[in-house]
């Protein structure tokens, strides 16, 4: 029986030549991931059962993002405790406010050169699965297994089934990755996925950018997925030459393509043509309606940012479209590139001018209103637009706040008008 | 292991943001974390939660997050136990990882109401539903994370090698 791409990265590192979905392996991992939401309890666990080093320094990734700048003392002192761990472990990847490498976990590991096709990597952090846009096995975890991890390099995984979902087609103008993975939760549910990997394939893959995979792969979770994972093709090669310029130049890397006869659950065929702006309404992100379908909802707040929208490009499409406009009385529009080096590029480009100009926030780069820890939570009652992943009750926020999730250009077509809407209904 | 209490029954795709709001994640202690469970979906929960008490829920409990703050909230509260027709991947595993014991039954699921009394069987995977009489039966865990769940979780399993 073929495999699946999921398949075979396991069974490479697990040292085995094939795998069965179902099966319990143990495998051997490239990079493991903690933020500082997840990583105390876990530095907790890892001294109290007597462990004194990491397996590999430079494999152990720690990164301060949730609740910093450090929102209160609670906070500091969590990631003071984070801190200290990295550096009393000698840890190569630790990436502090301010230095050049910082910024949202899922935003710079991949930017930092951290990810390459073929690596097996686990994050005490649920959109740890944005990694497989670039043909990595990239899953969460919690605090337990982070500890374990850290200590051994190793972890244990249930081989998953996977759903193929087959892209034909380019995306319509002002369409977006985002609206792909909305579209596919939306007809698959927030358990769709439950257990399974789901592996994009077909030509449509080829003209979605890096940025649109990493944006599709990181909403993975929300339809129950272990992992998303895209074929490697040039645009994975180029962007591993641009960020990851020492593994590419000694092919530190592994292409893994799916067998022919690899087994699916189903396959899902999506147009990417045929999608439209596409808006997740409250409480969960099935509820998807294409923009123009629904009455005026009126919005308080947008946020532009998050790992699932926080990249360089989603800057430069935020400025496309606020370019000359404003953002409508009443709402506030907060922006947050989502790394140090995404900033610095906006900043160099002249994005963060058009932003400005536009009467939007410019944050720091920091996960926080996306999980309603700071910098934008939301009152009883208030709506807000978001880039980020999850709308669920009370997530930015007060319980009886709505969060309604979307990409870049709803995002900004909303923050102009004052409510939600798409950007052909923004004035010329 | 035998378990008995009242079920607290919920719906689907109970998420860990209902579970342990993030608000609360800078802070990791169990009984802080224990104090704000299940708060913005069930305020009445924390005051009426007794030791040993069932969350029976609909599928996909604990999506969204990793955060293992989640199975330690509800752990610390005093559940004994989680019984849903399907778990969320991630919370799955934590809560094997730190002890939570968790059964799949769909039949369960529906069928059991608030309030009813429960009693659970973990090394069978036998529900009885002692208020209305009805008996259910959930797989219990494969050998591999048997050997977890003995070894009081995954750092156990560590001690032991």
């Amino acid at each position: 029986m073929g495999m699946t791409m999921t398949q075979k990265i396991l069974a490479a590192h697990a040292g085995k030549v094939t795998v069965q979905p179902g099966e319990l392996i143990e495998a051997h991992l490239d990079l493991v991931l903690g933020n500082d939401v997840t990583t105390p309890p876990a530095i907790r666990i890892f001294e109290e059962a007597g462990l004194e080093t990491v397996f590999d320094p430079n494999k152990v990734v720690l990164v301060p993002d949730h609740f910093t700048p450090n929102k209160d003392i609670q906070s500091a002192e969590h990631c003071a405790k984070m801190r200290r761990f990295a550096k009393s472990h000698d840890l190569d990847h630790y990436y502090e406010q301010g230095e050049p490498g910082m910024g949202v976990e899922h935003v710079i590991l991949p930017e930092n050169g951290l990810v390459a096709p073929g690596d097996a990597i686990i994050g005490a952090d649920s959109h740890t699965c944005t990694y497989g846009a670039l043909g990595a096995f990239a899953t969460g975890v919690g605090s337990t297994d982070l500890a374990y991890a850290m200590a051994t390099g190793k972890t244990w995984f249930r081989v998953p089934d996977a759903i193929r979902v087959y892209l034909t087609g380019q995306l319509a103008e002002g369409v977006t990755g985002k609206d792909v993975v909305l579209h596919l939760i939306g007809q698959i549910g927030v358990d769709g996925a439950l257990y399974q990997s789901l592996e994009f394939a077909g030509p449509g893959t080829e003209v979605l950018s890096m940025a649109e995979r990493l944006t599709i792969c990181n909403m993975a979770i929300e339809a129950g997925a272990k992992n998303g994972i895209f074929p490697v093709d040039a645009k994975t090669v180029d962007y591993l030459k641009q960020y990851a310029p020492q593994r590419y130049a000694e092919q530190n890397y592994t292409i893994h393509q799916a067998d022919e006869d690899a087994v699916y659950r189903q396959t899902i065929t999506i147009d990417l043509a045929q999608l439209r702006q596409t808006v997740a309404f409250p409480h969960l992100p099935e509820n998807t309606r294409e923009t123009g379908t629904f009455e005026a909802i009126p919005i308080d707040q947008v946020v532009i940012g998050s790992c699932t929208n926080g990249r360089l490009e989603d800057m430069r499409l935020a400025a496309r479209w606020l370019k000359g406009r404003t953002v409508a009385k009443g709402v506030r529009l907060i922006i947050l590139p989502g790394s140090q080096r995404v900033y610095r590029q906006a900043l160099e480009e002249g994005l963060l001018a058009v932003f400005a100009d536009a009467n939007a926030v410019i944050s720091a780069p920091t996960c926080g209103p996306c999980l309603g820890g700071h910098m934008g939570i939301l009152a009883a009652g208030e709506r807000c637009v978001a880039t980020t992943n999850r709308n669920f009750v009370g997530r930015m926020g007060h319980p009886k706040s709505e969060v309604y999730l979307a990409g870049i250009p709803v995002a900004c077509a909303s923050a102009v008008l004052g409510r939600v809407a798409g950007t052909d209904e923004l004035p010329d | 292991m035998n378990i008995h209490g009242k079920a607290f029954k919920y719906g689907a795709n109970v998420d860990t943001d209902v579970i342990i709001p993030a608000r609360y994640l800078n802070t990791s202690d169990p009984d802080t974390l224990a104090g704000h469970c299940m708060e913005d979906l069930d305020p009445d929960f924390i005051r009426t939660v007794t030791k040993g008490d069932l969350i029976v829920a609909g599928p996909n409990f604990g999506c969204g997050s990793s955060r293992e703050h989640a199975p330690v909230a509800i752990k610390a509260s005093g559940i004994s136990c989680v019984i849903a027709p399907s778990f969320a991947r991630i919370f799955f595993r934590n809560a094997i990882n730190m002890g939570l014991p968790i059964l799949e039954s769909a039949e369960a699921a529906q069928s059991i109401s608030t309030g009813d009394q429960i009693s659970v069987d973990l090394s069978t995977g036998r529900i009885v539903n002692e208020t209305t009489g009805e008996t259910f039966q959930a797989q219990p865990f494969p050998p591999f994370i048997q050997k977890i769940i003995e070894a009081n979780g995954l750092m156990g399993t560590l001690k032991q090698d």
